[in-house]
């Protein structure tokens, strides 16, 4: 195997993971509310660009600009599922959608507005741009973010495994009603969903604006994630990080199409081909749940 | 009517009852009026009754008590509901399993994508999750040992067990009045003794006081101190289980037309409802 595949594989599990992480933070929206959340990208860019601004207006060490960014954007959750979404609460779910997707138009433009429409770079985070492992080279913030990711993951499966809002969200994920009836607040637990979604996708967000500059093609990183969950299954955690893993690397294996077989632009569409056929072989993704049916 | 019966009622002289509906009437969708000035009372520690043929608006009555209404658009127009005197009307279902009334809905309705465990935490969401919680799983196990062998997903569960995970998840919230809707629904007559006789050991061993709302009224009327019969969104009848038990009309509609005369199938046809109680 040539470097350059090697070099491309690692490459795509490292974006395929950031696709994972998008993907659940995504899921856990549509899983807790039933919202398709089209301004998914939109928390990326947010994230992406407030990391930036208190990092660069402030001049203070990278993990504060963090911390900074994820108290905000666990706010700005709650404070858009509260203004925006639940006053929509009972209506029609293509109202709903239409809502997002004009949340993302409006945060799009306003982040143009305030931040202008070009690429901004990150100042420098890591003291070596990027290592060596097993004789490749390896952006240092993708290994954090390997690393980032992997944690965030297993915050997961503990959130809801073990602890008690997360129970709750499953629950009220299956059968609202039936989750008030033994004292769980749904309004609560859809504004949790929101917040630590946000959160989730900023923490991604900032990774890759890391990477690639803080750019309006960040949203175009959420839009991707979508043939991931929809591949894994769109209520379906576990299904968003293998989806998010196999797009991430489809992706990647396109990269190298296009250029040992100079095809053109393969890797930019090749996630969608992966999206059309999935939807007509496996409609309910690879992890899709069906209810359970006693016979 | 059902006021004066209220006062023969043998606990209510002593103290006030633990819960008191107390003239209620309900609205769905501010148009469909589904009960009209419903008056009940349950005494504390005790098993109370609540009889009705379909649509008389039982379940209505419960989700009115535990706040659930409110979920399904419906909303109490008129009268109070009362319980250790406190005013629920106003109050969201987590306020009232907080104060601990905790309802058992029609159907079960466990989480069937979780396990036994897990929906046994769940239903102690209103308290802090510690050790006493453990504890308390231990007894439900206790009460029910064939939940304690399932680890499997709680949908795959028989019906049987599915209603009694219902139950233990409801002593999860360390209720003291739980609402039962039709705890017999869908199940065999062996296991509908069975979970009877575990209401009436809830009953006696924890001293849960328990609205029951049934179909089955012989079963109901066996564990139940006093009974309510509603119809049309009214109690149009009530008193203590062995009266009712005796009574010819109660008889005549949900015990079995009338016992021992129907020999023949020409008496099933001229068997003719009355139409009206009173």
């Amino acid at each position: 195997m040539d470097a350059f595949l090697l070099q491309l594989l690692v490459n795509g599990v490292i974006v395929g993971m950031l696709y994972g992480v998008v993907g659940m933070a995504f899921v856990l929206i549509y899983k807790a509310s039933q919202v398709v959340n089209f301004a998914q990208g939109e928390f990326l860019l947010i994230g992406a660009w407030v990391c930036w601004w208190t990092l660069t207006e402030f001049d203070i060490p990278f993990v504060f600009g963090f911390l900074i960014t994820l108290v905000f954007m666990f706010v700005l959750g709650v404070l858009i599922q509260v203004v925006v979404l639940r006053p929509l609460i009972g209506e029609p779910i293509i109202s709903v959608i239409m809502v997002t997707i004009g949340l993302s138009i409006f945060f799009q433009s306003l982040l143009n507005w305030m931040f202008g429409v070009f690429a901004q770079p990150f100042p420098r985070i890591f003291e070596t741009p990027s290592m060596e492992i097993f004789g490749l080279q390896v952006q240092t913030v993708y290994v954090m973010s390997m690393f980032v990711s992997v944690a965030i993951m297993a915050a997961f499966a503990w959130f809801f495994k073990a602890s008690k809002t997360g129970l709750a969200m499953r629950a009220t994920a299956f059968d609202q009603q039936a989750a008030q009836s033994l004292g769980i607040s749904v309004r609560h637990v859809f504004a949790t969903a929101w917040a630590i979604s946000a959160m989730v996708s900023a923490v991604a967000g900032v990774v890759v604006g890391v990477v690639n500059g803080v750019s309006s093609a960040l949203s175009f990183f959420g839009i991707k994630v979508f043939p991931a969950v929809i591949l894994g299954g769109l209520d379906s955690i576990i299904g968003a990080v293998v989806g998010g893993l196999i797009i991430g690397l489809l992706e990647n294996l396109a990269a190298y199409v296009d250029v040992d077989l100079q095809w053109g632009n393969m890797q930019r569409i090749a996630p969608f081909y992966a999206l059309i056929l999935i939807l007509m072989i496996k409609p309910y993704g690879l992890f899709g749940t069906r209810d359970i049916e006693r016979v | 009517m059902a006021e004066a019966a209220i006062a023969e009622t043998p606990a209510a002289e002593a103290q006030a009852p633990l819960l008191a509906v107390n003239n209620i009437e309900v609205v769905y969708n501010d148009v469909i009026l589904v009960l009209r000035g419903l008056s009940l009372e349950v005494p504390k520690g005790r098993i109370v009754a609540l009889l009705g043929a379909n649509g008389a608006g039982k379940s209505t009555t419960l989700k009115a008590i535990s706040g659930l209404l409110k979920t399904e658009d419906g909303e109490i127009t008129r009268g109070t509901v009362v319980y250790d005197g406190q005013v629920l009307n106003a109050m969201d279902p987590g306020a009232i399993v907080r104060r601990g009334v905790f309802q058992v809905m029609e159907g079960r309705r466990i989480i069937q994508d979780m396990t036994v465990h897990e929906n046994l935490r769940l239903g102690a969401h209103t308290r802090p999750h510690d050790s006493q919680v453990a504890r308390d799983i231990q007894m439900v196990y206790g009460y029910f040992p064939r939940l304690k062998e399932r680890t499997g997903l709680a949908g795959y569960l028989s019906g049987g067990e599915q209603q009694m995970l219902a139950i233990g998840r409801a002593l999860m919230a360390r209720p003291r009045l739980i609402l039962m809707d039709e705890p017999s629904m869908g199940l065999s007559p062996l296991l509908v003794r069975e979970v009877f006789g575990i209401i009436r050991k809830l009953n006696e061993d924890l001293g849960i006081t328990i609205l029951l709302v049934e179909q089955n009224a012989r079963m109901a009327l066996e564990v139940a101190s006093y009974g309510y019969i509603m119809e049309s969104g009214k109690v149009v009848l009530d008193g203590t289980a062995d009266d009712l038990r005796t009574n010819e009309d109660v008889k005549e509609f949900y015990l079995g037309g009338g016992g021992e005369q129907r020999k023949s199938f020409k008496n099933i046809k001229s068997f003719k409802r009355r139409k009206r109680w009173l």
